[in-house]
Protein backbone atom coordinates (compact mmCIF):
# COMPACT_ATOMS: atom_id res chain seq x y z
CA UNK A 1 0.00 0.00 0.00
CA UNK A 2 1.55 3.17 -0.96
CA UNK A 3 -1.01 5.60 -1.46
CA UNK A 4 -0.54 8.60 0.85
CA UNK A 5 -4.16 9.47 2.27
CA UNK A 6 -4.50 13.50 2.44
CA UNK A 7 -8.01 14.25 4.55
CA UNK A 8 -6.71 17.93 4.66
CA UNK A 9 -8.30 17.92 1.38
CA UNK A 10 -11.30 17.03 2.81
CA UNK A 11 -11.37 19.34 5.57
CA UNK A 12 -10.57 22.14 3.80
CA UNK A 13 -13.90 21.58 1.61
CA UNK A 14 -15.95 20.29 5.30
CA UNK A 15 -18.22 23.55 5.29
CA UNK A 16 -19.38 22.73 1.50
CA UNK A 17 -19.95 19.05 2.64
CA UNK A 18 -22.61 20.22 5.09
CA UNK A 19 -24.18 22.51 3.28
CA UNK A 20 -24.90 19.33 1.21
CA UNK A 21 -25.84 17.55 4.06
CA UNK A 22 -28.08 20.49 4.98
CA UNK A 23 -30.08 20.20 1.80
CA UNK A 24 -30.55 16.20 2.38
CA UNK A 25 -31.63 16.86 5.81
CA UNK A 26 -33.93 19.85 4.41
CA UNK A 27 -35.25 17.10 1.84
CA UNK A 28 -35.62 14.07 4.01
CA UNK A 29 -37.83 15.85 6.36
CA UNK A 30 -40.19 17.65 4.05
CA UNK A 31 -40.32 14.22 2.06
CA UNK A 32 -41.36 12.51 6.06
CA UNK A 33 -43.99 15.34 6.52
CA UNK A 34 -45.81 15.25 3.66
CA UNK A 35 -45.09 11.16 2.45
CA UNK A 36 -47.21 10.36 5.60
CA UNK A 37 -49.76 12.79 5.21
CA UNK A 38 -49.88 10.72 2.21
CA UNK A 39 -49.47 7.52 3.54
CA UNK A 40 -52.67 8.51 6.31
CA UNK A 41 -54.55 9.82 3.05
CA UNK A 42 -54.25 6.92 0.94
CA UNK A 43 -54.90 4.65 4.28
CA UNK A 44 -57.88 6.17 5.21
CA UNK A 45 -59.18 5.53 1.22
CA UNK A 46 -58.61 2.04 1.67
CA UNK A 47 -60.06 1.46 5.15
CA UNK A 48 -62.96 3.67 4.13
CA UNK A 49 -63.39 4.60 -0.14
CA UNK A 50 -65.26 2.86 -2.18
CA UNK A 51 -63.91 0.28 -4.32
CA UNK A 52 -62.33 1.69 -7.80
CA UNK A 53 -60.60 4.02 -5.15
CA UNK A 54 -59.25 1.01 -2.58
CA UNK A 55 -57.93 -0.81 -6.30
CA UNK A 56 -56.14 2.66 -7.45
CA UNK A 57 -54.42 2.99 -4.06
CA UNK A 58 -53.42 -0.63 -4.39
CA UNK A 59 -52.33 -0.11 -8.02
CA UNK A 60 -50.16 3.27 -6.35
CA UNK A 61 -48.68 0.77 -3.78
CA UNK A 62 -47.57 -2.26 -5.84
CA UNK A 63 -46.11 -0.24 -8.97
CA UNK A 64 -44.21 2.07 -6.51
CA UNK A 65 -42.82 -1.20 -4.41
CA UNK A 66 -41.89 -2.76 -7.27
CA UNK A 67 -39.91 -0.38 -9.22
CA UNK A 68 -36.72 1.21 -8.29
CA UNK A 69 -36.50 5.10 -6.36
CA UNK A 70 -34.21 5.31 -9.27
CA UNK A 71 -35.93 5.22 -12.14
CA UNK A 72 -38.95 6.68 -10.51
CA UNK A 73 -36.54 9.52 -10.29
CA UNK A 74 -35.71 9.60 -13.72
CA UNK A 75 -39.34 9.90 -14.87
CA UNK A 76 -40.01 12.31 -13.11
CA UNK A 77 -37.30 14.46 -13.99
CA UNK A 78 -36.74 13.56 -17.49
CA UNK A 79 -40.39 11.75 -18.76
CA UNK A 80 -42.87 14.53 -16.85
CA UNK A 81 -41.57 17.81 -19.52
CA UNK A 82 -42.28 16.16 -22.26
CA UNK A 83 -45.86 16.15 -21.02
CA UNK A 84 -45.18 19.79 -20.20
CA UNK A 85 -44.71 19.54 -16.16
CA UNK A 86 -41.46 21.03 -15.68
CA UNK A 87 -39.84 20.75 -12.74
CA UNK A 88 -36.88 21.92 -11.01
CA UNK A 89 -34.19 19.09 -9.57
CA UNK A 90 -35.35 20.14 -6.01
CA UNK A 91 -38.75 20.10 -6.22
CA UNK A 92 -38.44 16.92 -8.75
CA UNK A 93 -36.37 15.45 -6.29
CA UNK A 94 -38.66 16.04 -3.50
CA UNK A 95 -41.56 14.96 -5.44
CA UNK A 96 -40.26 11.53 -6.08
CA UNK A 97 -39.31 11.29 -2.37
CA UNK A 98 -42.78 11.68 -1.53
CA UNK A 99 -44.75 9.81 -3.77
CA UNK A 100 -42.02 6.91 -2.65
CA UNK A 101 -42.41 6.77 1.14
CA UNK A 102 -45.96 7.31 0.32
CA UNK A 103 -46.17 4.34 -1.05
CA UNK A 104 -44.34 2.26 1.99
CA UNK A 105 -45.33 3.37 4.68
CA UNK A 106 -49.41 3.76 3.44
CA UNK A 107 -48.38 -0.37 3.49
CA UNK A 108 -46.96 0.10 7.00
CA UNK A 109 -49.98 2.10 8.73
CA UNK A 110 -52.43 -0.09 6.60
CA UNK A 111 -51.11 -2.82 8.64
CA UNK A 112 -51.12 -1.13 12.17
CA UNK A 113 -54.94 0.11 10.81
CA UNK A 114 -55.64 -3.77 10.63
CA UNK A 115 -54.24 -4.71 14.54
CA UNK A 116 -56.70 -2.03 15.66
CA UNK A 117 -59.42 -4.64 17.51
CA UNK A 118 -62.83 -4.29 15.79
CA UNK A 119 -64.20 -4.08 18.95
CA UNK A 120 -62.99 -0.48 19.71
CA UNK A 121 -64.24 0.74 16.17
CA UNK A 122 -68.05 -0.43 17.52
CA UNK A 123 -67.09 0.81 21.07
CA UNK A 124 -66.68 4.42 19.47
CA UNK A 125 -69.90 4.33 17.47
CA UNK A 126 -71.64 2.85 20.31
CA UNK A 127 -70.25 6.11 22.16
CA UNK A 128 -72.00 8.16 19.01
CA UNK A 129 -68.48 9.29 17.38
CA UNK A 130 -68.55 10.67 14.46
CA UNK A 131 -67.19 8.79 11.02
CA UNK A 132 -63.85 11.51 10.81
CA UNK A 133 -63.59 11.14 14.77
CA UNK A 134 -63.58 7.44 14.92
CA UNK A 135 -60.69 7.81 12.21
CA UNK A 136 -58.52 10.06 14.05
CA UNK A 137 -58.61 9.05 17.77
CA UNK A 138 -59.68 5.50 17.51
CA UNK A 139 -58.15 4.02 14.45
CA UNK A 140 -54.78 6.17 13.26
CA UNK A 141 -53.59 7.48 16.60
CA UNK A 142 -53.44 3.80 17.75
CA UNK A 143 -52.25 2.49 14.86
CA UNK A 144 -49.43 4.81 14.28
CA UNK A 145 -48.10 4.36 17.54
CA UNK A 146 -47.89 0.69 17.13
CA UNK A 147 -46.12 1.00 13.49
CA UNK A 148 -44.42 3.76 14.49
CA UNK A 149 -40.69 1.84 14.58
CA UNK A 150 -41.32 0.26 11.44
CA UNK A 151 -41.89 4.01 9.92
CA UNK A 152 -38.84 5.13 11.84
CA UNK A 153 -36.44 2.62 9.76
CA UNK A 154 -38.34 3.23 6.62
CA UNK A 155 -38.15 7.48 6.91
CA UNK A 156 -34.42 6.49 7.80
CA UNK A 157 -34.43 4.03 4.21
CA UNK A 158 -35.76 7.29 2.58
CA UNK A 159 -32.75 9.47 3.60
CA UNK A 160 -30.28 6.78 2.60
CA UNK A 161 -32.20 6.45 -0.74
CA UNK A 162 -32.01 10.11 -1.08
CA UNK A 163 -28.30 9.97 -1.97
CA UNK A 164 -29.57 8.96 -5.24
CA UNK A 165 -31.28 12.17 -6.36
CA UNK A 166 -27.53 13.53 -7.17
CA UNK A 167 -28.05 11.81 -10.32
CA UNK A 168 -30.87 14.75 -11.15
CA UNK A 169 -28.37 17.52 -10.53
CA UNK A 170 -29.98 18.28 -6.69
CA UNK A 171 -26.95 19.54 -5.07
CA UNK A 172 -27.20 17.25 -1.93
CA UNK A 173 -24.92 15.21 0.41
CA UNK A 174 -23.79 13.03 -2.72
CA UNK A 175 -23.90 15.52 -5.42
CA UNK A 176 -21.40 18.04 -3.66
CA UNK A 177 -18.73 15.39 -2.86
CA UNK A 178 -18.78 14.10 -6.45
CA UNK A 179 -17.60 17.24 -7.40
CA UNK A 180 -15.34 17.90 -5.26
CA UNK A 181 -13.54 14.45 -5.53
CA UNK A 182 -13.40 15.30 -9.63
CA UNK A 183 -11.87 18.86 -9.03
CA UNK A 184 -9.22 17.50 -6.32
CA UNK A 185 -8.68 13.64 -7.35
CA UNK A 186 -9.17 12.58 -3.57
CA UNK A 187 -11.93 10.36 -4.61
CA UNK A 188 -11.41 7.80 -1.69
CA UNK A 189 -11.29 10.52 1.24
CA UNK A 190 -14.52 11.98 0.04
CA UNK A 191 -16.32 9.15 -0.15
CA UNK A 192 -15.38 8.09 3.31
CA UNK A 193 -16.71 11.17 4.91
CA UNK A 194 -19.35 11.59 3.33
CA UNK A 195 -20.37 8.10 4.31
CA UNK A 196 -19.39 8.78 7.75
CA UNK A 197 -21.97 12.14 7.52
CA UNK A 198 -24.36 10.11 6.41
CA UNK A 199 -23.67 7.67 9.45
CA UNK A 200 -23.92 10.48 11.30
CA UNK A 201 -27.59 11.72 9.67
CA UNK A 202 -28.71 8.20 10.60
CA UNK A 203 -28.46 8.16 14.16
CA UNK A 204 -29.56 11.74 13.77
CA UNK A 205 -32.77 10.80 12.56
CA UNK A 206 -33.31 7.98 14.87
CA UNK A 207 -32.51 10.03 17.80
CA UNK A 208 -35.02 12.49 16.26
CA UNK A 209 -37.62 10.42 15.95
CA UNK A 210 -37.54 8.78 19.06
CA UNK A 211 -37.89 12.04 20.37
CA UNK A 212 -40.54 12.66 18.74
CA UNK A 213 -42.29 9.14 19.47
CA UNK A 214 -42.17 10.23 22.86
CA UNK A 215 -43.35 13.79 22.41
CA UNK A 216 -46.38 12.37 20.11
CA UNK A 217 -47.55 9.21 22.15
CA UNK A 218 -46.18 9.61 26.05
CA UNK A 219 -45.95 12.81 27.69
CA UNK A 220 -48.34 13.52 29.73
CA UNK A 221 -49.85 9.86 29.70
CA UNK A 222 -49.63 7.23 32.38
CA UNK A 223 -46.89 4.87 32.16
CA UNK B 1 -33.09 14.69 -34.01
CA UNK B 2 -32.14 10.61 -32.42
CA UNK B 3 -33.17 7.34 -33.75
CA UNK B 4 -36.93 6.27 -32.80
CA UNK B 5 -37.84 3.80 -30.05
CA UNK B 6 -38.42 0.83 -32.46
CA UNK B 7 -38.35 -2.80 -31.48
CA UNK B 8 -33.94 -3.25 -31.93
CA UNK B 9 -34.01 -0.11 -29.07
CA UNK B 10 -36.76 -2.39 -26.76
CA UNK B 11 -34.52 -5.44 -27.52
CA UNK B 12 -31.26 -3.43 -25.80
CA UNK B 13 -33.24 -2.93 -23.02
CA UNK B 14 -34.28 -6.76 -22.53
CA UNK B 15 -31.02 -7.60 -23.33
CA UNK B 16 -29.87 -5.53 -20.08
CA UNK B 17 -32.37 -7.29 -17.76
CA UNK B 18 -29.83 -10.65 -17.41
CA UNK B 19 -26.87 -8.36 -16.01
CA UNK B 20 -29.74 -6.54 -13.69
CA UNK B 21 -30.33 -10.29 -12.58
CA UNK B 22 -26.66 -11.19 -12.62
CA UNK B 23 -26.01 -8.93 -10.08
CA UNK B 24 -28.79 -9.51 -7.97
CA UNK B 25 -28.42 -13.26 -7.46
CA UNK B 26 -24.26 -13.00 -7.38
CA UNK B 27 -25.08 -10.82 -4.36
CA UNK B 28 -27.63 -12.95 -2.78
CA UNK B 29 -25.37 -15.64 -3.13
CA UNK B 30 -22.06 -13.70 -1.89
CA UNK B 31 -24.38 -11.83 1.04
CA UNK B 32 -26.04 -15.48 1.27
CA UNK B 33 -22.70 -16.55 2.45
CA UNK B 34 -21.57 -13.68 4.54
CA UNK B 35 -24.97 -13.46 5.84
CA UNK B 36 -25.13 -16.96 7.73
CA UNK B 37 -22.16 -15.95 9.15
CA UNK B 38 -23.06 -12.45 10.94
CA UNK B 39 -26.34 -14.09 12.01
CA UNK B 40 -24.08 -16.92 13.38
CA UNK B 41 -21.92 -14.15 15.23
CA UNK B 42 -24.90 -12.04 16.08
CA UNK B 43 -26.07 -15.14 18.02
CA UNK B 44 -22.97 -16.52 19.41
CA UNK B 45 -21.98 -16.26 23.05
CA UNK B 46 -19.06 -14.40 22.48
CA UNK B 47 -19.21 -10.97 23.15
CA UNK B 48 -16.22 -9.11 20.84
CA UNK B 49 -17.82 -11.02 17.85
CA UNK B 50 -21.49 -9.84 18.87
CA UNK B 51 -20.14 -6.48 18.72
CA UNK B 52 -18.14 -6.97 15.80
CA UNK B 53 -21.08 -7.77 13.39
CA UNK B 54 -24.00 -5.30 15.02
CA UNK B 55 -20.90 -2.93 13.91
CA UNK B 56 -21.09 -4.03 10.71
CA UNK B 57 -24.90 -3.93 10.27
CA UNK B 58 -25.35 -1.01 11.62
CA UNK B 59 -22.30 0.62 8.89
CA UNK B 60 -24.12 -1.02 5.76
CA UNK B 61 -27.59 -0.50 7.01
CA UNK B 62 -27.13 2.88 8.32
CA UNK B 63 -25.24 4.04 5.03
CA UNK B 64 -26.57 5.08 1.46
CA UNK B 65 -25.54 1.76 -0.83
CA UNK B 66 -24.47 4.50 -3.70
CA UNK B 67 -22.12 5.37 -0.93
CA UNK B 68 -21.01 1.70 -0.63
CA UNK B 69 -20.31 1.54 -4.00
CA UNK B 70 -17.81 4.78 -4.38
CA UNK B 71 -16.28 3.55 -1.29
CA UNK B 72 -15.59 -0.15 -2.47
CA UNK B 73 -14.94 1.42 -5.96
CA UNK B 74 -12.50 3.71 -5.15
CA UNK B 75 -10.93 1.94 -2.14
CA UNK B 76 -9.79 -1.10 -4.02
CA UNK B 77 -7.93 0.66 -6.23
CA UNK B 78 -6.25 3.12 -3.29
CA UNK B 79 -5.98 0.48 -0.50
CA UNK B 80 -4.56 -2.64 -2.60
CA UNK B 81 -3.55 -0.49 -5.37
CA UNK B 82 -5.63 -2.93 -7.62
CA UNK B 83 -7.64 -1.03 -10.60
CA UNK B 84 -10.79 -3.19 -11.10
CA UNK B 85 -13.74 -2.75 -14.02
CA UNK B 86 -17.02 -1.73 -12.76
CA UNK B 87 -18.64 -5.47 -12.56
CA UNK B 88 -16.24 -6.79 -9.72
CA UNK B 89 -16.70 -3.69 -7.97
CA UNK B 90 -20.00 -3.45 -8.05
CA UNK B 91 -20.70 -7.25 -7.49
CA UNK B 92 -18.32 -7.01 -3.86
CA UNK B 93 -20.40 -3.81 -2.53
CA UNK B 94 -23.63 -5.61 -3.17
CA UNK B 95 -22.51 -8.65 -1.47
CA UNK B 96 -21.55 -6.41 1.03
CA UNK B 97 -24.89 -4.56 1.44
CA UNK B 98 -27.00 -7.65 0.75
CA UNK B 99 -24.83 -9.73 3.33
CA UNK B 100 -25.95 -7.14 6.05
CA UNK B 101 -28.90 -6.86 5.27
CA UNK B 102 -29.73 -11.14 5.06
CA UNK B 103 -27.93 -11.29 7.86
CA UNK B 104 -30.17 -9.22 10.53
CA UNK B 105 -33.10 -11.11 8.74
CA UNK B 106 -31.71 -14.52 9.55
CA UNK B 107 -30.71 -13.41 12.97
CA UNK B 108 -33.93 -12.26 13.80
CA UNK B 109 -35.15 -15.96 12.78
CA UNK B 110 -32.77 -17.70 14.42
CA UNK B 111 -34.41 -15.41 17.72
CA UNK B 112 -37.52 -15.89 17.21
CA UNK B 113 -37.09 -19.85 17.60
CA UNK B 114 -38.64 -20.38 21.30
CA UNK B 115 -35.47 -20.92 24.08
CA UNK B 116 -37.24 -23.58 25.28
CA UNK B 117 -36.24 -25.42 21.82
CA UNK B 118 -32.42 -25.04 23.06
CA UNK B 119 -32.75 -26.06 26.21
CA UNK B 120 -34.35 -29.22 25.36
CA UNK B 121 -31.89 -30.05 22.80
CA UNK B 122 -28.86 -29.34 25.66
CA UNK B 123 -31.09 -31.93 27.79
CA UNK B 124 -31.36 -34.26 25.07
CA UNK B 125 -27.01 -33.63 25.71
CA UNK B 126 -26.45 -32.12 21.77
CA UNK B 127 -23.26 -30.26 21.07
CA UNK B 128 -23.92 -26.77 20.37
CA UNK B 129 -23.51 -27.36 16.66
CA UNK B 130 -25.85 -30.07 16.88
CA UNK B 131 -28.49 -28.17 18.41
CA UNK B 132 -28.40 -25.42 15.98
CA UNK B 133 -28.42 -27.75 12.96
CA UNK B 134 -30.44 -30.52 13.81
CA UNK B 135 -33.12 -28.13 16.13
CA UNK B 136 -32.30 -24.10 15.34
CA UNK B 137 -31.76 -23.76 11.65
CA UNK B 138 -34.73 -26.16 10.03
CA UNK B 139 -37.09 -23.95 12.14
CA UNK B 140 -35.42 -20.74 11.43
CA UNK B 141 -34.56 -21.38 7.71
CA UNK B 142 -38.53 -22.04 7.80
CA UNK B 143 -39.45 -18.43 9.00
CA UNK B 144 -37.10 -16.64 7.16
CA UNK B 145 -38.43 -17.55 3.87
CA UNK B 146 -40.77 -15.13 3.34
CA UNK B 147 -38.45 -11.67 4.28
CA UNK B 148 -35.70 -13.55 2.45
CA UNK B 149 -37.93 -13.12 -0.54
CA UNK B 150 -38.89 -9.71 0.40
CA UNK B 151 -35.01 -8.80 0.45
CA UNK B 152 -34.41 -10.20 -3.29
CA UNK B 153 -37.06 -7.51 -4.45
CA UNK B 154 -35.70 -4.85 -2.28
CA UNK B 155 -31.91 -6.34 -4.31
CA UNK B 156 -32.92 -6.24 -7.70
CA UNK B 157 -34.63 -2.30 -7.27
CA UNK B 158 -30.90 -1.64 -5.38
CA UNK B 159 -29.01 -2.60 -8.16
CA UNK B 160 -30.18 -0.10 -10.48
CA UNK B 161 -27.98 2.23 -8.39
CA UNK B 162 -25.05 0.38 -10.48
CA UNK B 163 -26.23 2.68 -12.96
CA UNK B 164 -24.73 5.60 -11.26
CA UNK B 165 -20.92 3.97 -11.91
CA UNK B 166 -21.36 3.36 -15.56
CA UNK B 167 -22.29 -0.35 -14.93
CA UNK B 168 -24.65 -1.31 -18.14
CA UNK B 169 -27.68 -3.16 -16.89
CA UNK B 170 -31.71 -2.56 -16.69
CA UNK B 171 -31.00 1.46 -16.10
CA UNK B 172 -28.52 2.01 -17.61
CA UNK B 173 -29.47 0.70 -20.58
CA UNK B 174 -32.69 3.12 -20.09
CA UNK B 175 -30.37 6.43 -19.86
CA UNK B 176 -28.21 5.49 -23.10
CA UNK B 177 -31.44 4.73 -24.94
CA UNK B 178 -32.92 7.48 -23.73
CA UNK B 179 -29.72 9.27 -24.86
CA UNK B 180 -30.15 8.13 -28.19
CA UNK B 181 -33.46 8.42 -29.03
CA UNK B 182 -34.55 11.53 -26.88
CA UNK B 183 -37.72 9.57 -26.04
CA UNK B 184 -37.43 9.98 -22.10
CA UNK B 185 -41.22 9.36 -21.88
CA UNK B 186 -41.28 6.38 -23.61
CA UNK B 187 -38.08 4.64 -22.36
CA UNK B 188 -38.30 5.30 -18.10
CA UNK B 189 -41.84 3.73 -17.82
CA UNK B 190 -40.93 0.89 -20.20
CA UNK B 191 -37.93 0.06 -18.00
CA UNK B 192 -40.27 0.89 -14.82
CA UNK B 193 -42.42 -1.90 -16.42
CA UNK B 194 -39.58 -4.27 -17.26
CA UNK B 195 -38.79 -3.93 -12.83
CA UNK B 196 -42.32 -4.34 -12.25
CA UNK B 197 -42.54 -7.52 -13.96
CA UNK B 198 -39.30 -9.01 -12.56
CA UNK B 199 -40.30 -7.46 -8.79
CA UNK B 200 -43.94 -8.27 -8.71
CA UNK B 201 -44.25 -11.82 -8.55
CA UNK B 202 -41.40 -12.35 -5.94
CA UNK B 203 -43.60 -9.66 -3.93
CA UNK B 204 -46.45 -11.76 -4.13
CA UNK B 205 -44.43 -14.58 -3.32
CA UNK B 206 -43.30 -13.50 -0.24
CA UNK B 207 -46.66 -12.08 0.88
CA UNK B 208 -48.60 -15.65 0.46
CA UNK B 209 -45.32 -17.67 2.01
CA UNK B 210 -45.75 -15.46 4.91
CA UNK B 211 -49.21 -16.23 5.14
CA UNK B 212 -49.09 -19.72 4.96
CA UNK B 213 -46.48 -19.64 7.38
CA UNK B 214 -48.23 -17.54 10.01
CA UNK B 215 -51.36 -20.63 9.31
CA UNK B 216 -48.25 -22.59 9.87
CA UNK B 217 -47.62 -21.13 13.32
CA UNK B 218 -50.98 -20.97 14.36
CA UNK B 219 -50.09 -16.68 14.70
CA UNK B 220 -52.96 -14.33 14.90
CA UNK B 221 -52.50 -12.33 11.84
CA UNK B 222 -52.91 -8.86 12.76
CA UNK B 223 -50.17 -7.17 10.30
Amino acid sequence: MNYVFQFNVVWEHFPELLEGAWLTIQLSAAAMALGLCLAILCAYGQSAGPRSVRWLIAGYVALIRNTPFLVQIFIFYFSLPVIGIRLSANSAALLAMTVNLGAYAAEIVRAGIEAIPPGQVEAARALGLKRLQIFRFIIIFPALKTVYPALASQFILLMLASSVVSTISAVELTAITNSLQSTTFRSFEFYFVATGLYLAMALGFRAGLSALYWVAFQRGRPA
Amino acid sequence: MGRSFGTGEFLFLLKAIPWTLALSLGALVGGGVLGIVIALLRTAPARPLRWLTTGYIELFQGTPVLMQLFVVYYGLAVLFNIQVGAWPAVLLAFTLYSGAFLGEIWRGSIQAIPRPQWEAASCLSLSFPQQLWYVILPQAARISIPPTVGFMVQLIKSTSIAAIIGFVELTRAGQLMTNTTFKPMIVYPIVAALYFILCWPLSLLAQRLERRIDAHLGVKKHF
